[in-house]
């Protein structure tokens, strides 16, 4: 049944496609593992893993984009259980608002919140700390998209209102259903939202650099100014990092479906 | 007791109608304090701003900025660069799509360029310019390595024609800016136009083929009328992408091209128009083109939804 004869065209086009994906990736590979004269190294990759400017960036980062995570997950795993099982009416009106970043430009929406919040009576931006909530602020309204849509979806292929009245009739109160019974059958929901929530504060650049942070996009602007060879490195550690974050989601997900309690 | 009290919560039926209707709003209370904080107020801060001048009257007098030539020519250019890598990124991942759905690539193939789709498509920023420079800069790989195709010429000078950056070619202008872009559009629109095209019915390629239609004609009067609505769509998706990117242009060309990001990320920076409200003008003036583009692909899409269900 199935025709091996394949199509010319249908080769050339996949072939330009995966061209377009490698050489820039195989260039940049190929120039980051060049900085010593003459031959190939990870001279470039050490000096970036041992600057300790990095570190301190990327562990900046890293801890922001745990909190962001946890933030997000406490604000909208409630709003989407809650919509589910008591409001499907607003739904409309929420998923209008959860894709407004893809709608406000970043810098549009940055600008916004610095001269919302930099101005009396507010003035979060003097203190390192007050700024750094409005980070956090910002880095879930950017993700928000995909962690909305994520922990819908999941939300979706569970029995939100079964699973609750039987905890109810077992005795359970609202935060017991939500941590014993939603969570765990949202696992897989909650992780991919959280991975992609991750990766997308992990490369913002904007937010960073514009409240004056010592993030991980500020840092690699830097380096690409005053370097050759490391920003290649950093590119390709970075293209790393997002492989791992999607690839994380893919497994986590595929193994995922059959292991759910419920499901309709 | 506390049975007692929360078995209504299961029904709710036979309550008091205000308190509850106040209670089935409990659950989204924190999602709408954060949205009126950290969406609502910024937002509304800027519309107002963008109306109000110096002394915080009403006045239509920022508007006028967006009549600027400054203004206008980065806005040009934005749209410019848009209209481009959106036409390029497009066409390109139609035939990658087409490829790895009718054109019957190999399984490989197929596999490697879908999970690249969402790899590229979210390798956005520094780092993809830090690609392209590292490829196509200066120094770059391809720049290098095209050098030294050289051939003996005239009177024993050798000629190398595929030095690119001396016949015109610069990665910080224009062109290596729509180069770079199209490396995360086109996997974008792979990933949105191959449902699509995953949706073309075999029968209606066998309908055109019995009533003597050619390749040519399928494509022409059956897929391309259908699949036009999912192809617009897709395209404004890449469109409104390129138009709000910011990190990449500033990474490349170091804010040597005046898109209206860069613009704005200037005027945020060190108030390069002289008048801080008009800098919100600016920002309205893209959130309006935002604006129209969704409200172009919403419709696109309820059109595409027509065909797709069947």
């Amino acid at each position: 049944m199935k025709t091996t004869k394949y199509n010319f065209w249908g080769i050339f086009w996949a072939v330009v496609g995966l061209l377009y994906f490698f050489i820039p990736l195989y260039g940049t590979l190929e120039f980051s593992l060049r900085m010593i004269k003459g031959r190939l190294s990870f001279e470039a990759y050490r000096i970036i893993l041992e600057d300790p400017k990095f570190l301190e960036s990327f562990r900046y980062s890293a801890i922001m984009g745990l909190i962001t995570v946890l933030i997000s997950v406490m604000i909208f795993l409630p709003t989407v259980y809650w919509i589910h099982l008591r409001l499907p009416s607003v739904r409309p009106i929420i998923e209008v608002i959860t894709i407004l970043p893809f709608i406000i430009p970043v810098i549009v929406y940055v600008f916004g919140i610095i001269r919302t919040f930099s101005r009396p009576p507010l003035q979060m931006t003097l203190h390192p700390f007050t700024t750094d909530i409005l980070m956090v602020a910002g880095y879930v309204v950017l993700s928000m998209p995909y962690m909305y849509r994520a922990l819908d979806v999941g939300m979706r292929s569970i029995d939100v209102r079964t699973l609750t009245e039987a905890a109810q009739s077992l005795g359970s109160n609202w935060l017991q259903i939500l941590l014993n019974v939603i969570i765990p059958n949202l696992r897989i929901a909650i992780l991919s939202g959280s991975l992609i929530c991750f990766a997308t504060v992990i490369g913002e650049l904007i937010l960073g650099d514009f409240l004056v942070r010592p993030a991980l996009g500020p840092y690699m602007v830097l380096i690409g100014r005053d370097r050759a060879y490391e920003p290649a490195a950093l590119a390709i550690l970075s293209y790393g990092l997002t492989w791992l974050c999607l690839g994380l989601i893919q497994a986590v997900s595929r193994g995922g479906t059959s292991q759910q309690l419920t499901g309709r | 007791m506390e049975i007692a009290r929360r078995k209504p919560d299961l029904t709710n039926q036979n309550r008091w109608m205000p308190n509850n209707r106040w209670r089935n709003w409990i659950g989204v209370i924190p999602f709408f304090l954060f949205i009126i904080a950290f969406v609502l107020l910024p937002s509304t801060n800027l519309f107002i701003g963008a109306f109000q001048d110096s002394k915080g009257n009403f006045t239509w007098e920022n508007i006028s900025v967006l009549a600027n030539p400054y203004v206008l020519k980065s806005f040009s250019i934005s749209l410019q660069v848009s209209v481009i890598t959106s036409l390029a990124g497009g066409i390109l991942g139609f035939f990658v799509a087409y490829a790895i759905t009718i054109g019957k690539a190999p399984q490989w193939m197929r596999n490697i360029i879908m999970t690249f789709s969402g790899l590229a498509a979210n390798f956005g920023g520094v780092p993809l310019a830090f690609a392209f420079i590292a490829t196509l800069g200066h120094t770059g790989f391809i720049t290098t390595f095209l050098k030294t195709i050289c051939f003996p010429g005239t009177g024993g000078v050798q000629t190398c024609p595929f030095d690119i950056y001396e016949t015109g070619f610069n990665l910080y202008s224009l062109t290596g800016l729509t180069l770079t872009y199209i490396y995360f559009e086109f996997p974008l629109m792979v990933l949105t136009i191959t449902p699509a095209l995953e949706g073309l019915k075999r029968e209606w390629r066998e309908a055109s083929d019995n009533l003597g239609g050619s390749t040519i004609h399928y494509w022409v009067f059956v897929a391309l009328p259908i699949l036009m609505p999912s192809i617009l769509g897709a395209m404004i998706l890449l469109f409104a992408s390129a138009f709000g990117a910011f990190a990449t242009a500033q990474a490349l060309t170091g804010g040597s091209i005046y898109l209206v990001t860069i613009l704005i990320g200037q005027q945020i920076r060190g108030d390069v128009l002289n008048n801080p409200n008009e800098g919100y003008a600016l920002a309205l003036g893209m959130v309006i083109v935002m604006a129209v583009c969704i409200a172009g692909y919403s419709i696109l899409q309820r059109r595409t939804a027509r065909w797709l269900k069947s």
